[in-house]
């Protein structure tokens, strides 16, 4: 067990100082998602009050389009030079491969949440009527969500024609339960009409859920050829 | 040449009737062989002979259509992948890190003892500087084949695969290389090579394994000249 | 077994036929819908039958998981492809029964949403099986059923605490419903399921057929070797050193 955790912070520590080396996709993904807030706004100009009540929806379909490309990213990295077949070869448990890209991905869409967020705030007047404290939790868990399924499919995209476009098409429908809830989660915490808890709980329990499924399942994926 | 006369040791890698298809395009069909350890064998022969992938079944890359391999004694090959060394064509190395941080990371996944001094010495083996900070991308293609080398052989494998290692090196580093396996060999290691150069491996390999479409048609001790080799059955 | 399958094929004839009878002219008029509540017969029971379809295709995909049963694989394509009909019917016939009786097209009806999902899913699950290289086909397929299920319970209790806060119509009604209409649905289930079991059989026996198919020719271009192979030129190997 300790081995999978050493070894998952080596991949990480090394994808991170990749990804430190090669800032190119940092700097173009984070104008990406600045592009993405200007042209939500230009499209949906609400009045303050509705803002709050839809804002829940534009900030995650946003991070969701963000989430989207920055994923693709994640594997491209091992396919060129097939560096994958090393770490196949490799007596390496295919778990802490996962469980590193899972949370390298993880670490580079909340720094894109982190561009994005002030910018929706500004753009909308946001403010939360309800518990603001609720906000990183429904964060956290929601961009969990996202980035287990996204990363998994992604590997399983690798093995497809046209990979770019499959990600997105396994990722949205299993994702449905997971948006609902971040997108009424935030709505409820901006208006403070309803109590988020529920939503919260959801979260959490599809988190842990697809945590657990694609653990056991991505040897599978990796040894598929 | 070969090591002194041995009794008779049960071999290092058994294929049984190996057939891999991909779709309808069979690449090996039935490949029956036995490789005794501490040989180095040379695999030759024409593209789509299938070399590349026996190799990559051997390396437990690709899984066998049928047919059985068996390495060290096990068909699981998964248990014995700790003493299997691979390379291939790609570099299978990250293009932005220096030499030693790739030796590194990757020592790190066969949990090699003594990461930082293991990964110089095989540097050093493969005559190639660990002070190098150059990234492995802005390498010559014949650094980048010494330093894939090099990762193949930083976990001390028992069986090197090793795919076209000489393909874009010079021939006084090929040759440097050979001399190395020859080394390596004669220290108890197992060397398949696939190569299309098969006079730089003349007088160190053992054996000279010949493929054509999908299937072994000749195993000869000696390289020989073009106008004799068997023709297929 | 041969036959077994026309003496399925006319059951589910005689079944279809009766039902049709059964829910278009037999069956009483609701009181307050009129004559178009008569679609509820189609809407319903189709998905029941996919939801079962989806049931078997789970079950079929743990089945490939633990033991790689080619026949397990075949099941599972199988009633996905005719799982994804039928959901397509209850998509439409939800819409086309809403309009006329409600006025809106769609709602977030529990059932409605649940149909809809699941049909994302397993289209996504059919692209994935016409995307991937045939080898890994099985396997990536499997694995992706197995997430559509786990995600089902998660996109029930997603919907319904949806609703609990935004309340919508509900397709359908709730509620108690007559005994006679109660039998003209349960007719129209049984026939219903007659007709996918028959349909998911002929797809079944079709595509045991295609792949011993290929099979043949795959065992063909074993045995000889210049069947589909590369084109490449003879040459004899050189001393010297030449490109890979």
């Amino acid at each position: 067990m300790s081995s999978v955790v050493g070894l998952t912070r080596a991949t990480l520590a090394k994808d991170l100082r990749l990804e430190w080396r090669s800032k190119d996709a940092i700097n173009s993904m984070l104008f990406f998602s600045l592009l993405v807030v200007v042209i939500f706004s230009f499209s949906f100009d609400p009045t303050a009050e509705e803002s709050r009540q839809i804002a829940g929806g534009l900030v995650w379909v946003a991070f969701l389009f963000a989430a989207v490309v920055a994923l693709n990213q994640t594997w491209a990295r091992e396919m060129r030079n097939q560096v994958l077949d090393a770490y196949r070869v490799s007596p390496a448990p295919p778990n802490a491969l996962f469980l590193a890209k899972v949370i390298g991905n993880f670490i580079f869409v909340t720094v894109l949440q982190a561009l994005m967020t002030p910018l929706f705030i500004v753009f909308y007047n946001l403010r939360a009527l309800g518990p603001a404290y609720q906000l990183p939790i429904v964060a956290v868990l929601g961009t969990w969500a996202l980035v287990v399924n996204g990363t998994f499919f992604a590997a399983m995209s690798l093995r497809t024609r046209s990979r770019e476009i499959m990600l997105p098409l396994l990722l949205f429908p299993i994702s449905i339960p997971a948006l609902l809830a971040m997108v009424e989660a935030t709505g409820a915490i901006l208006t403070g009409e309803f109590s988020a808890k529920f939503w919260i709980v959801l979260l959490a329990a599809y988190d842990v859920v697809f945590t657990i499924a694609s653990l056991f399942l991505f040897g599978f994926v990796l040894q598929a050829e | 040449m070969t090591s002194s006369s041995k009794t008779l040791t049960a071999p290092a890698v058994v294929v049984t009737n190996l057939v891999k298809q991909f779709g309808r395009f069979a690449a090996l069909r039935g490949v029956s062989a036995e490789f005794a350890p501490s040989r180095l064998y040379a695999i030759l022969g024409d593209n789509g002979a299938g070399k590349t992938t026996l190799l990559r079944g051997l390396a437990g890359l690709t899984p066998p259509t049928r047919g059985n391999i068996s390495m060290l004694g096990t068909t699981n090959l998964r248990s014995v992948c700790g003493q299997l060394g691979y390379m291939a064509h790609p570099s299978l190395l990250y293009d932005e890190m220096s030499g030693m941080e790739n030796l590194g990371y990757f020592a790190r996944l066969y949990d090699v003892n003594d990461k930082d001094r293991r990964c110089a010495d095989v540097i050093r083996a493969v005559k190639l500087d660990p002070s190098l900070t150059r990234p492995v991308g802005q390498y010559s293609q014949g650094m980048r084949q010494r330093m894939s080398l090099a990762r193949a052989l930083l976990n001390d494998p028992k069986i090197l695969l090793l795919d076209e290692p000489f393909s874009n090196v010079d021939v006084r580093s090929a040759r440097e290389m050979v001399s190395l396996l020859a080394g390596l060999r004669d220290s108890g290691k197992t060397i398949f090579v696939v190569t299309h150069q098969a006079s730089l491996l003349e007088g160190a390999a053992d054996e000279f394994v010949w493929m054509e479409a999908g299937q072994i048609v000749s195993r000869t001790p000696e390289l020989r000249p073009a106008e004799t080799r068997l023709e297929t059955r | 077994m041969k036959r077994v399958f026309p003496i399925l094929a006319v059951l589910t004839g005689v079944l279809l036929s009766y039902a049709l009878y059964e829910a278009l002219i037999a069956a009483p008029t609701e009181q307050t819908m009129g004559d178009v509540q008569r679609i509820f017969y189609y809407h319903v029971p189709s998905a029941w039958t996919a939801f079962i379809l989806f049931f078997v295709n789970f079950f079929a995909s743990i089945v490939y998981l633990i033991w790689r049963a080619n026949k397990a694989d075949i099941v599972a394509l199988v009633t996905a492809e005719v799982g994804v009909v039928f959901c397509t019917v209850v998509l439409v016939t939800g819409p086309i029964w809403a309009r006329p009786v409600w006025g809106i097209w769609w709602t977030w009806d529990l059932r409605l949403t649940l149909t809809l999902v699941l049909w994302l899913i397993y289209v996504s699950y059919l692209v994935l099986r016409r995307f991937s290289s045939s080898g890994q086909t099985p396997l990536l397929a499997a694995v992706l059923a197995v997430f559509g299920a786990l995600d089902v319970p998660l996109v029930y209790f997603s919907i319904w605490f949806f609703r609990t806060q935004h309340p919508q119509p509900v397709i359908g009604g709730g509620g108690s419903i007559d005994p006679r209409m109660l039998h003209v649905l349960l007719i129209n289930w049984l026939a219903f399921s007659c007709f996918a079991a028959l349909v998911c059989w002929s797809r079944y026996r079709l595509e045991v057929l295609r792949r011993d198919v290929d099979e043949t020719l795959a065992l063909e271009a074993l045995l000889d070797p210049q069947a589909g192979q590369p084109r490449r030129a003879q040459t004899k190997t050189s001393s010297t050193g030449s490109a890979g």
